[in-house]
């Protein structure tokens, strides 16, 4: 079969529209989730609870600014699933301290951005952010 | 190497038992042992993995930091206090050096 140059046109085009399938962000790493195992010691955490910002979309991944806040925590994990360390960061705070804090952080790429507090009667809460990244932060 | 210096905004005054915001910035290259050097050999780690404000000798805040804490890392949180007192602040270095300041916060 000899394709005309329009019905050719049109193929690619199809093709096309098919690999802009849309990123799928549910891939956690098994790294991220040692990391929240790690800290919770094999608790389950449950949904919500924690109050994560960040930006949606992050055009420079080396400084991406983040803030968390967690009502009744003692402490809060950040972890970034995709990075090749997924360790952020651990705050704990005192009793003069309000559970609440920002920083700027390195994505590698295009990820999650998980929180998990860690509640003063010993339970855990998490939330998670998907993050796109334009250009990744860790060098190479 | 330039000379680390953190600097630390915090009110020289609060009401007892208001609720204010501290924020530190250090310069500190941060480097996460990932990058490559020119020669193609990996940057090795020197990154600034603990940070701590005490109030009085007492902990306030303390934030562990990964290698995915930005250059010049920027580390906010809030506090608030019941009596005037000093507010120390230290940063380690992964070779073991520290970086501190101090702030006195009055009440008023």
């Amino acid at each position: 079969m000899i394709l005309s140059r329009r019905q050719a046109l049109a193929l690619g085009g199809a093709a096309l529209t098919v690999s802009f399938v849309p990123v799928n962000f549910a891939v956690a790493s098994e790294a991220g989730d040692a990391a929240i195992q790690a800290f919770t010691g094999g608790v389950a955490a449950t949904e919500g609870g924690v109050d994560l910002t960040t930006p949606e979309i992050a055009e420079n991944g080396n400084t991406v600014p983040i803030s968390v806040s967690a009502a009744g925590a003692t402490s809060i994990l950040i972890v970034a699933d995709g990075n090749p360390n997924p360790d952020v960061a651990t705050f704990h705070f005192g009793a003069m301290a309000e559970p609440t804090a920002a920083t700027r952080i390195r994505l590698a790429g295009t990820q999650n951005v998980i929180a998990v507090a860690k509640m003063a009667d010993g339970s855990f809460k998490q939330s998670s952010h998907a993050v796109k990244v334009t250009i990744g932060g860790c060098g190479g | 190497m330039a000379s680390i210096k953190p600097r630390v905004k915090v009110p020289d005054s609060v009401a007892a038992g208001e609720v204010f915001t501290v924020k530190t910035l250090i310069n500190h290259a941060m480097e996460s042992g990932q990058r490559k050097g020119k020669d193609g050999n990996k940057i090795p780690r020197k990154i600034i993995n603990k940070f701590e404000a005490t109030f009085g000798g007492e902990m306030v805040f303390t934030a562990d930091l990964a290698t995915a804490i930005s250059t010049n890392p920027f580390i906010e949180f809030s506090m608030k206090i019941a009596a005037p007192g000093d507010l120390a602040m230290t940063w380690t270095d992964d070779d073991g050096s520290v970086y501190e300041t101090s702030k006195s916060i009055a009440i008023g």
